[in-house]
Parts: structure tokens; sequence; C-alpha cells
């Protein structure tokens, strides 16, 4: 069994991200004027338009290729013995320390201790008819799901068609979706843990949300 | 009045010198405003005599200043004027022009576009005793004084929609149309039906539109204008602005200013000046037929004499256009003319009757006329290096073509037409008569089983369908880019996303025709490319070539710069006009090259249009654009360049009209005024993969609208999905779907038909 408060313990030990920039293909490497200490951002901007900050430009026939962050952090180390040198794919360049921020965090501890039911197409759902009753009157983590019950009612320009729940047994920790609501495909329904953490997981996230400090 | 209005009222008319003049004039200013703090701080002490008396004083004072400053009028103080929320608006012609207004197409905000107003409104005349109510369409912006739900007049594309539905109204009710242009730019979305392709299709309606189309132009920025300023007879008011773009627009692109910086104040004031925007120029070039005096300073709303005027010159103008077009009418004509010393309120035209419906005929004739009118503006503003004996050779070339094709295609086709008709009929009727005579015979050898050989059978079932090699040229082209010579690789711009590898130069563009063979991205290529890939070999007649752009209004630094991309490109013009053939069907092509100062048109590019237009005309040709790519119109010709949009436009109309089939192809970049006019009206567009399309770029559409757009906002794919064009083409597959366009594509007076 997962042991979540061990994790916690782990991410707070470090609690940055170390992102390894590698070179994508063969070529003749060279650093800009980029030095360690330095804090460098991924693609910003609404649709990610803005590219990131270039880390090393890497020359192949010619072809001059900017490497750029991916995320947002500060460079930790560069390889800077491998300016002007021919190098092989994969060959590590930039190292980057990305500090993790509250909702990724949650992200990590909800991802490893959670299932994420969702949505198969885009359409609003309901939970079925008997389901639905009873999270009315007693909340929804009194709902045990197992593979193959039938949960929810896919309604879609008019057309309804019953859902089938496929995934590990639990209860139902979170609801994401509301009723009258569009859901896009990929979007997740519900969070599913195993009955016995459900207060630990409770606890997690209370904890990270207070005591977790947020770092640039 | 009371003393407190009048006070009121001076104190506006001194802001509204000081916005006008800003920090110039100071002196003048001054003295305005201590003369008018003088009189309020000893007003209480005064008798009312007094006050009237001190009054009527600073008013004759503020006239006096008034007028004096009047002949100090920059170019760019104009602009302001006409952009100030005092200045007068369309409301207030509605008002005051026109006996009685109903406003339709919307109320205040509750309007698919506040910014476009449309009222039927109607004028009294009187003839001898009988009183006459002539209704009109008012068509034109609303600035609204400045409020904000107008948009400041900037029409938004369902807003010009809206003005073609009304003026289609107008056409069936077979009653005049009354526009007035009050408007800074369009919207640039692209939304559909979106900024270019809806100003685009109120041209094309507009160049056939049967009914008297009057325009006043008051504000007049570019696309935003034309989408309502095509008419019989153009008025401008003496402190409006006609021209290309905004002066600040103008400013920013000469001064090389980015990414929301502004350009200097004077910077912008010489721009001003250079465009030659204001009406004395545009009547002078010829854009313009009058121009209407307003009084110092501009019009405002207080101004009654002024729109007293402004009706007298709409009913003129409206009674001119009709009279033109009517059979008999000498003395009403006479009545109407301009003479030397005589003004607008001397001719009383509210007593002369003139009847503004038309007859189909007359309604042809106007037409016609409006097409001739727009045909002969912007001849000078370009070179024709022609000596006068080529010229005179060439207009007799030219009127043989016109007899030529009067004989071939008019006359002895449609007989011909005729004769195969009947032919085919009987044709017909006599197959149907012999299958019921042979019929009992053909059951009988059926009956017999056939002798197919046995070889013939196995070959039918087991060999596959041959690929069409003569089609495909396996990576074989006439053209290869000098970018091909280059021993580098070159990196897929979708690389990231779907993991395309590098490409060699000389594979991608050679033989790959500058498209990546893994996810199909289309790098630009060379307007060479498409000359010799799609036509046939050796068969390019370029016509026209003497046709040079030009620097009209004498723009600074103009010359130089044109002189370098006439060096550059080894061409006299972005446009070049040709004759070719596609698969054995002859065409007229007419090409818009980006290399050429940014594929921007001018008055020499045109006037190759139509040519070129006018000569698939006569010779029943298809006319295909192929637009490498345009920038839009040449800022630095100013309204030369604008007044193309029209010009253009009428032309694809004249040629479509008369049968043919116009089919527009974009390559790479194609932006503003030639999209919106000429390109966008075509039913049949369609694009390269390559092509962005759009009205204005997105540095554009952040500056005007404070929007961002996405990346993707005008890829070929978006204008599809927008419906702006008919399909996406493959560029290796460019003349063979441009073949099939050529033969499944209307236009019923082809010659190959």
């Amino acid at each position: 069994m997962l042991d979540i408060s061990k994790l916690l313990e782990e991410i707070k030990a470090s609690p940055y991200e170390e992102l390894v920039i590698t070179a994508p293909h063969t070529g003749v490497v060279s650093f800009g004027s980029i030095k360690v200490g330095d804090r460098v951002i991924g693609a910003t901007g609404t649709w990610g338009e803005i590219p990131g900050t270039p880390l090393a430009t890497l020359q192949r026939e010619r072809n001059d290729k900017i490497i750029r962050a991916t995320q947002k952090g500060v460079v930790e180390k560069i390889h800077t013995e491998l300016e002007g040198t021919f190098v092989e794919a994969g060959t590590e360049l930039v190292r980057l320390r990305h500090f993790l921020s509250k909702d990724e965090v949650l992200g990590i501890i909800l991802k490893k201790a959670l299932y994420l039911f969702e949505a198969p197409e885009r359409a609003k759902y309901y939970f079925a008819p008997d389901i639905d009753s009873k999270i009315k009157s007693s909340g929804s983590q009194s709902v045990t799901v197992h593979d193959g019950m039938e949960l929810f009612i896919m309604s879609r320009m008019k057309r309804e068609a019953p859902l089938n729940y496929s995934g590990p047994d639990g209860v139902i920790y979170a609801v994401y979706f509301q009723h009258n609501e569009n859901i896009d495909s990929g979007a997740p329904l519900i969070g599913v843990c195993p009955p016995d953490q459900l207060s630990l997981i409770e606890d997690v996230v209370v904890r990270v949300q207070t005591e977790w400090t947020e770092q640039e | 009045m009371d003393t407190e209005k009048r006070t009121q009222h001076l104190t506006e008319r001194l802001t509204y010198i000081k916005d006008i003049f800003g920090d110039k004039q100071q002196e003048n200013i001054r003295l305005l405003e201590t003369k008018l703090e003088e009189f309020i701080q000893r007003e209480n002490g005064l008798s009312v005599e007094d006050k009237f008396a001190a009054l009527s004083t600073l008013e004759d004072l503020f006239g006096f200043v008034e007028r004096n400053l009047e002949n100090e009028l920059t170019a760019m103080d104009k602009v302001r004027i006409v952009r100030h929320s005092q200045r007068i608006c369309l409301r207030d012609i509605l008002e005051n022009v026109y006996d009685n207004y109903t406003e339709i197409g919307g109320k205040d905000e509750n309007s698919i576009d506040p910014s476009m107003l449309i009222a039927r409104a109607y004028i009294t005349r009187r003839s001898g005793k009988r009183v006459y109510h002539q209704p009109v369409m008012v068509i034109g912006q609303e600035k609204g004084h400045g409020e904000e739900f107008r948009n400041g007049g900037s029409v938004k594309p369902w807003g010009n929609a809206k003005a073609l539905h009304y003026m289609r109204v107008a056409e069936t009710e077979n009653i005049p149309v009354h526009t007035f242009v009050f408007t800074p730019g369009s919207f640039p979305v692209e939304d559909a039906p979106g900024a270019a392709q809806q100003i685009a299709k109120n041209l094309y309606e507009m160049a056939a539109l049967s009914v008297p189309v009057v325009a006043v132009f008051s504000e007049g920025g570019s696309g935003g204008a034309e989408a309502i300023g095509l008419a019989d007879s153009r008025l401008m008011l003496s402190h409006g602005y006609y021209s290309v773009i905004s002066p600040e627009g103008a400013a920013a692109i000469e001064g090389r200013v980015r990414g929301g910086d502004r350009a200097g104040a004077e910077l912008v004031e010489k721009c001003a000046h250079q465009l030659k925007i204001t009406a004395d120029d545009n009547v002078r070039m010829g854009y313009i037929d009058h121009k209407i005096q307003e009084p110092a300073l501009g019009a405002r709303p207080y101004h009654y004499e002024f729109f007293r005027s402004l009706r007298q010159e709409v009913i003129r103008a409206t009674d001119e256009v009709v009279l033109n077009v009517k059979g008999f009418s000498p003395f009403r004509a006479m009545a109407l003319r301009r003479r030397k010393g005589k003004s607008i309120e001397d001719l009383d035209l509210e007593n002369i009757h003139v009847r503004w419906s038309l007859s189909r005929k007359a309604r042809a004739r106007l037409i016609a006329k409006r097409h001739a009118k727009f045909n002969k503006l912007s001849k000078s503003a370009f070179i024709d290096r022609r000596p006068i004996h080529r010229r005179v050779a060439a207009w007799f070339v030219e009127k043989g073509w016109d007899t030529y094709s009067y004989f071939k295609y008019d006359l002895w086709r449609s007989h011909q037409k005729k004769l195969m008709y009947a032919v085919e009929e009987v044709d017909a009727e006599a197959r149907v008569l012999m299958d019921k005579v042979k019929g009992p015979w053909k059951k009988i050898t059926k009956a017999i089983p056939a002798n197919t050989s046995k070889a013939d059978k196995e070959k039918e079932l087991t060999m596959l369908s041959q690929w069409d090699e003569e089609d495909q040229g396996k990576g074989q082209w006439s053209y290869i880019s000098p970018r091909a010579k280059e021993d580098r690789a070159i990196t897929c711009p979708n690389a990231e996303t779907h993991g395309c590898q590098d490409l060699w130069a000389p594979d991608l563009f050679g033989e790959y025709a500058g498209v990546c063979n893994s996810c199909g991205h289309h790098f630009p290529m060379e307007y060479q490319w498409y000359m010799h890939n799609i036509f046939d070999p050796g068969s390019i007649f370029e016509f026209n070539t003497e046709v040079e752009s030009a620097n009209p209004l004498g723009f600074e630094g103009f010359d130089l710069k044109l002189e370098q991309a006439k060096n550059k490109t080894g061409l006299k013009s972005s446009c070049t006009t040709f004759e070719a053939r596609i698969n054995n069907v002859k065409v007229v092509v007419a090409t818009l090259i980006a290399p050429f100062r940014g594929g921007t048109v001018g008055a020499a590019e045109g006037e190759k249009f139509v040519q070129a237009a006018e000569r698939a005309k006569k010779k029943r040709f298809p006319f295909i654009s192929y637009v490498h790519g345009t920038a839009g119109i040449r800022i630095q010709e100013g309204v030369n360049g604008v007044i193309q949009m029209p010009r253009c436009t009428m032309a694809v109309r004249r040629y479509i009209d008369a049968g043919g089939l116009y089919l527009v192809l974009y390559d790479t970049n194609s932006y503003a005024g030639p999209l919106a006019s000429f390109l966008g009206c075509s039913p049949y567009q369609f694009a390269i993969r390559s092509s962005n399309i759009g009205f204005a770029g997105p540095g554009v559409i952040k500056e005007t609208t404070g929007m961002d757009i996405p990346p993707d906002y005008h890829r070929a794919q978006k204008a599809l999905s927008r419906g702006h064009i008919q399909g996406i083409w493959d560029r290796r597959d460019a003349r063979h779907n441009l073949s099939q366009a050529l033969m499944t594509m209307g236009g019923r007076n082809l010659y190959y038909r």
C-alpha cells in the first residue's frame, strides 16, 4: 500500500524537480550568455506562443537550433566544458532546478493516490439515478465503486447512454463535474481512492494547502 | 439664449480649439482664455444688458480668432478635428439635413453593430404648387459624439453586411442611397463574414448597384470607407480626410516602430502632410468630385447654416447623377450647373423637381457611367514608358480584339451553339429510336456466349491499376529554388510536435518542392517556382511590361526605396500580368509578387490588373489571380492606392458579369486592401498550405482592438473554417488542381467550353 505521509516527506526533503536538458541530436554546442544561478522561464503566453529562455545553440549541418528552457527554474549547472565541441544526442547540456508549486505537489500526491476516471467524449454527465440519490443524501464518499458498475448517464444532443465505470475499486473521493455542464473528453469525472486511505489523503491535502511554502 | 448657456458654449468652443491645436497656437488660446475668464469674473457685477453686450463682443472675438486659425490648419489638425467628439455625426445630419427619417437596422446599442447606422429618410421639395417627398436610404458610420458602444465608427464585418443588405433593399425599392463615411477604419476581426471578405462583397455588389449612390466623406479611413464609399458622386467635407491609413499607422511603418510603441508626433504630422489626405488634395487628384465648405475649424452640431448647404449639396449631387442617365432634361441640367461666383444657395434646388427613381435602361446607363468614372481614375499615378506610336498601335490592336471577339464569340459562337444543340437533340432522338429497332437483334446476340480470352480475364483480375506517372513528375521540377544550392539542414517548425527530422536544403527546396516530407509543412517558395511549375513549359507571354510603379505623391525617400525594389527584383511593379496555358487551356494571369515592396498594390499594379481583366474578358479566357503575397495597399501612394480597391473590383465585376471564370490562388501572406476588394470578391478562392490570409496582421489587431490573437489566427485552415476560401491545396498538386478547377468551375463564356 502507498504511504502518503512518506511521500510528502520525500517531497519536502527535496522541494524541487531537476530538469536535465540534453542535446536532441548531434551537433556543435555553444552556450550563450547564461550563467549558473540565472532564472529562466519556459514557453509563456496564452497559447505558449512566446518561446522560453534560450539556453544553448546546437549547430548541425549549418543549421542552428536554439535549445530553450521548458519550465520555470534556476540554472544549476552548465556543462561549459562542452562549449564548441561536437556532442552526441542525449548528452547533458544544462541542468535546471524547478521548484514545485503547491498545485504541483498536490498533483503528484493525488496522481499516486487517486484514480481519475475520465470523460470518454464531450457531453453532459449525470450519475445513475440510484447513485445520485445516495450521493445527495449522504455525500459522494459514501459510494463504493467497482469495475463494470453502471455509474453515469452520458447525455449529448438529447441522446442518452449509460456509461460504466472501469478502474480499481474504491470510494469516490471527489466529483469534478457539475450537472448541466458540458465536459470535454479527457477531463476527469471522478477521483477514486481505496476506502482506508480516504482520511489520510484529506489530511495530506490540508497539510499541503496550509504548510507548503512556495519558492521562486 | 441665456447668459449661462452662452458662456458654457464659449467654454466648449475654447476646449475644442485647445484639443485641435494641442501645444501650438498658445498665444491665441491664451488670449481667448484670459478674455473668457475676465468675463466670468466680472459677470456678477454687470447688468443684463451689459452682460449681453460683453458676451456678444466675446463671441465676435471667438469668431475672429477661429477664422484666423482656420488658415493655419495642417493636415494633422484636420485629423484631430474629424476625430473630435464635438464634430457633427450622422445623427445630426439626419436631424438637420433630411425632412424626416426613421432609423432602421437597430437603435443605439441594441443593434447588430451600433457603429453602422441605417435610416430611411425623405427630402421634401416643391415644384410649382406640388409637394414631393423623395425617399432615400441613408447609410453611414455613426460616431455618436464619442459614445463608447459606437466604437468610434469602426464597423465590424456584420455591420458592413447590414449596410449591404439595406443597399439591396434600396435597389428593390428603386430609391437613391446616400452614404456618409465617418470611419477611422474597419474593425479588424476575422470572425465570419470576415472584415476583408465583407468589404470585398460590399464593393462587388456596389459595383453594379442599380440606384444612384452619393457618398459624403468626413473621415475616410481606408477599407472601412470603401465598404460604403463606392459612389456615383463622391463629396467631401472640407475638414475631412480620406486616406489609405491613419497618419499614426503610416508613421509607425515609416519609423519602423514595433511592439506597441508610438511614433513621435513630428513624424505623424509629417506623414499626414505627405499622404495628401485633405479634401483639397483629393479633389485635385480627382478622387473626390466636390468639396463642401465647412465653417471655420470644422462643422459642429450648432452650425445650422452648414447643414443647409450640406442638404443642398446632396440634393444637387443626386439630381446630377439622375439627370446624367435620364433621357432628356437640358434645362434642369443647366439649372444645376456650378457657376463662378455663385454659391449653392443661389441655385434654388428646393424648387426644381427631379424624380429619383430610374427606368431599367437608365439603371444600366448608371452602372456603365459608374464603371467609366472609376476606370478613368489614377491614370497619371504610374509611369507608362511606351512611346506614343506604340500606344496608338496598342489601341488599334485592342479595338481589333473587340471586333474579333464580337464576331468569333458573340455572333458565330451563338449561331454555332444553336446549331450544335439542334444536332444534339436529333442525335439523341435517333439513338433511342435505333435502340428500339435493334432491340430484338441484340437479345439474340447476347444469348450466344462471348469468346473472351482467358489471358485477358486473368490480367484484368490480377493487375493493379497504374500510377499515373506523367502527373507526378517524380519530384522533377522545371524550376529549382536557389536555396536548394546551399549545403545545410533546415528544421521544420513542427519538429517539436510532429517529430520531423531535419531536412537537407537541396532535398527540401528541390525534390520536395519546399514541403516537409514528414508533416507536410509548406515552406514559402519563390514566385518563379509557380510560374514554371504550374503553367505549361514555355507558354508564358507577359504583357504590359512597360507599366511602372511611381511615386505620385512625391513621398519623401520613396523614390529611392522604389528604385531599390526595382533593382533587387528586376521587376517594374509588384504585379506581373501574362497569358499562359495549363494543359493547353489558355488563361490570363495577374500576380502579386511579395519581394517587390511586399507585394503592395499601387496605381501601376491596379492598372495592370484592370487591363488583365479586360484582356481576359475580350479573349474569353479564364482569369487567374495568383497572389504570391501582398501586404496591402501601398501606403506611400495614398488614395492613389486605395482607389484601386473599387477600380479593380469593378473590373472583376465586369469580367464575371460577362461570363468569365475568376479564380484566386493565395500563396504566402495575403492581407488588407487587395484582399478586401478584388481578391476577396472572387467566388472561387483557393490557398496553398503555406498561406496566411487576413485583413490586418496580429500587431495591428492588438494595437486597434486590444485583443490577443492565437498564433494560427490567419492560417489557411482557419480561413477555410471561417468560409473565406473554398479550399486548400498542396503545393505539389497546384497544377493539377488548377487544371481541374478550370474544367469544373463557373463562367458561361469561356472559349474552351
